[in-house]
């Protein structure tokens, strides 16, 4: 197991230094595009339905239709029983189809179970799976078992791209959320993820930083590169690009890229929606004048 | 740790263009007059010497203002109107002296646009860096020395302090307006008058709070402000009403003023040169320990007499922390100062350009390897890519001497033991920082370097209530906090 260690203070203030570049103009427009691409759009509600799905498939697909050169979204992000459904929907698009499986969002049930749930769901077609870590287990020092449950599920994934969520705000410290980033590289993710977005606080800059410096020191080491997702609480275009301002100064231009970098959002596209008109007509644009999915 | 698989070429990131960032230029709207007088007794006053020199802006190399040379006959006036304004000050209620100090500071708050718009351009320094440090630390010594000036029984507890009378103060290019706060506001506080010099290439900013000492009514000859080379200082220095010198600058003009001032009863305080070292241990958090020691050594373009400017690395994680040094290295934007999103900016002078660009040869004749960011740089101006020497010997000139440029010299060490006698070699003591998670180790390690401020897993930390000075070569006296009131008080029981 690694010893590395984060300094907090320090931490907070490089994440904080990331906030005050100046992204004007064309640079604004061609961040909100590249966001946009990277946005998986999700919902993750009891109350989803199959209508629920419909909408959110046509907006991941075409998200304003005022604004025809603005990109699809990376994916959409759903329960496994509307996989399916979504699949159908967005088939040819491009637009990937992402599941939260093995008991998301607390991941309370036995291996068995979370299997059974990850195998349905790509059964039904899902491209990406998005696991939640065992934090009860991580917290009692059990890293085997929270090890070999990432190893088990990568396995039920066949080859489909595994996103293993930390739930940050669970692990509390800078140096939980390193080993456990270590963890779930080691166990075979190909994404790490900070937050389920049930519990607070969700994705932040300073915790984004601390995974996005794991998985550069990964690369370093090895030359894997592996992705990031911070979602959950990021709902403000500005915000978004605060946070490629941080990839790209901490990762590098091939990060850059929806391959490697995802939003997990489901407010966040319409805000940059709003800028991008306002870039396009040199006014603001009303709430309502973006849809809601 | 567990071994990292073999490769077979190392892994590299590349900070390229995928997404840039438009330019975003501060505003330069800021009047600058054709020509400065000097700031004698609350006015400017053309200089009795005749001449002027030119200030340049170090990113453009366009001649900003000409500013007066003062001779002897100019310094004897500043001192006079100072000595002649000494009485009255001194008697002045303390609390009257401190509502002085307060509305300085709030000037220098609320022309803070201004004022880092200037000291951007006559210094070459980033925007970034005027507008969030240089001005608003300026501010918070006003404000902190405003505090004190009717307090100063309290400062030392049983004694009684008087002023001293007429203080010289001779600052240098790096900070300017800063360094004229953190001589003028304990020197205020205290009671005392001032006649300060402010360094040739940066002079503007030290004329404009001379306008606001205008404009908050300070009473004249309180603070006088002369401008001009070396000579004009060396003058002030050997003034006989001057009853107290302090000076910031370079080890030898420090050495120089403290052999002419032997046996003139003056007092001196010397804040001089530098080679602090920063020490990372391998239980460090070493992502944020490279981006301190990124930061001691790049912030101000090396421009800091206590950068961190010798960088010692425990032998296990060298090549880890030289893989993280590289890749923060090369996210740094360097260029036009006054693009917000600029991290390093112009060298001051042509002068120090050729005095950084003499070490870079050195270094490389004397067997260290040399590495320099491959960002593009501006044709025209002063410009010196942020560089590290790798294979560094703590003999070679470049472990020893002070560069005051974007220069890192990264040497290695195997125990704690030889970490603080590497760190203590060197005839400069003025900062040091350390690297680890280990409490304990802090402790021990900070105990016993001779240094005026250690850094414990930070770097380039600054508050105006904390004393700031060196050891050694690195001079002697210390500024901010209570201490600093030391300097510009006769302490009697």
């Amino acid at each position: 197991m690694s010893i590395r260690t984060v300094d907090k203070v320090a931490v907070e203030a490089r994440a904080a230094s990331f906030q005050t570049r100046s992204i004007k103009n064309e640079s604004k427009r061609q961040g909100l595009l590249m966001v946009t691409s990277m946005v998986d759009l999700t919902t993750l509600e009891g109350k989803d339905s199959a209508a629920k799905v419909r909408s959110l498939c046509q907006k991941a697909m075409l998200p304003d239709a005022a604004l025809p050169h603005v990109p699809s979204v990376a994916a959409v992000c759903v329960y496994p029983r509307w996989v399916e459904l979504a699949r159908e929907l967005l088939a040819g698009s491009g637009v990937k189809v992402a599941s939260v499986a093995s008991a998301f969002p607390s991941g309370q049930v036995d291996l068995a179970t979370k299997l059974v749930d990850v195998r349905a769901a790509v059964q039904a077609g899902a491209d990406e799976i998005d696991m939640v870590m065992h934090r009860g287990a991580f917290l009692s020092g059990q890293y085997e078992v929270v090890s070999a449950e990432i190893r088990a599920i990568k396995e039920a994934c066949g080859g489909q791209h595994l996103k293993v969520i930390l739930e940050t705000g669970e692990l509390e410290t800078y140096d939980n959320v390193v080993r456990a980033s270590e963890l779930a590289i080691a166990a075979g993710a190909d994404f790490i993820k900070t937050s389920t977005g049930k519990v607070q606080p969700a994705a932040t800059m300073p915790v984004t930083l601390v995974m996005l410096e794991t998985i550069r020191s990964h690369f370093l080491a090895t030359g894997q590169m592996i992705g990031m997702k911070p979602a959950g609480g990021i709902s403000r275009a500005k915000d978004a690009l605060h946070y490629l301002v941080m990839v790209k100064e901490t990762l590098g231009d091939a990060w850059l890229s929806a391959k490697w970098f995802r939003f997990g959002a489901s407010s966040l596209l319409n805000d940059v929606l709003l800028q991008l008109h306002r870039l396009e007509s040199g006014q603001y644009t009303a709430y309502y004048d973006v849809t809601e999915s | 740790m567990s071994p990292s698989p073999k490769i077979e070429s190392k892994p590299e990131l590349d900070f390229g263009n995928a997404w840039d960032y438009a330019t975003a230029p501060e505003g330069t709207q800021v009047v600058i007059q054709e020509k400065y007088g000097l700031f004698i007794n609350g006015e400017f006053c053309p200089p009795r010497s005749k001449q002027f020199m030119d200030t340049v802006n170090p990113a453009s190399e366009v001649v900003l203002a000409k500013i007066a040379i003062a001779n002897h006959a100019d310094v004897d006036l500043a001192v006079a109107a100072a000595k002649a304004a000494f009485p009255k000050w001194k008697r002045l209620k303390a609390s009257e002296r401190a509502k002085y100090l307060f509305r300085i500071a709030r000037r220098i708050q609320e022309r803070g646009r201004e004022l880092a718009v200037l000291e951007t351009l006559d210094g070459g320094k980033p925007i970034k860096e005027s507008r969030d440090v240089d001005i608003p630390e300026a501010a918070k010594h006003f404000f902190y020395h405003a505090g004190w000036a009717d307090k100063l029984d309290y400062a030392f507890p049983g004694l009684t302090g008087t002023p001293l009378g007429v203080c010289a103060q001779i600052i240098p290019w790096n900070f300017p307006l800063l360094m004229a706060a953190w001589k003028i506001a304990p020197a205020l506080a205290c009671g005392n008058t001032v006649v300060l010099k402010p360094a040739e290439t940066t002079s503007l900013t030290a004329l404009r709070l001379a306008e606001i000492f205008q404009e908050v009514g300070l009473p004249p000859g309180v603070v006088n402000i002369i401008t001009g080379p070396g000579n004009s200082g060396a003058a002030l220095a050997a003034h006989k009403d001057v009853q107290k010198l302090a000076f910031t600058g370079s080890t030898r003009v420090g050495k120089e003023l403290a052999r002419n001032l032997a046996g003139s009863g003056k007092r001196l305080t010397l804040e001089l040169g530098g080679k602090s070292p920063n020490i990372i241990f391998e239980d460090a958090s070493i992502d944020q320990a490279v981006d301190g020691v990124v930061q001691g050594i790049y912030f101000n373009q090396g421009h800091v007499c206590c950068a961190g400017s010798r960088l010692f690395v425990q032998e296990g994680i060298m090549e880890e922390v030289l893989a993280r040094l590289a890749v923060r290295i090369a996210s740094l934007r360097v260029g036009d100062p006054m693009d917000k999103n600029t991290d390093l900016g112009a060298i001051n002078s042509l002068g120090q350009l050729a005095t950084i660009k003499r070490y870079l040869e050195v270094g490389t004749a004397e067997g260290a390897h040399m590495h320099q960011s491959t960002a593009k740089l501006p044709k025209r101006g002063y410009w010196c890519a942020p560089t590290w020497f790798t294979e560094v010997q703590p003999s070679h000139t470049i472990a020893r001497e002070e560069i005051f440029g974007p220069v890192l010299s990264v040497m290695s060490f195997r125990t704690p033991e030889e970490a603080i006698t590497r760190a203590n070699n060197t005839p400069y003591g003025l900062a040091a920082g350390i690297w680890t998670d280990k409490g304990s180790k802090i402790f021990e390690i900070a105990s016993r370097l001779q240094a005026g401020v250690v850094w414990c897993n930070s770097y380039n930390r600054f508050d105006a209530a904390s004393p700031f000075g060196g050891y050694k070569q690195s001079g002697f006296g210390r500024e901010g906090g209570r201490q600093g009131l030391w300097s510009y008080l006769e302490l009697k029981a």
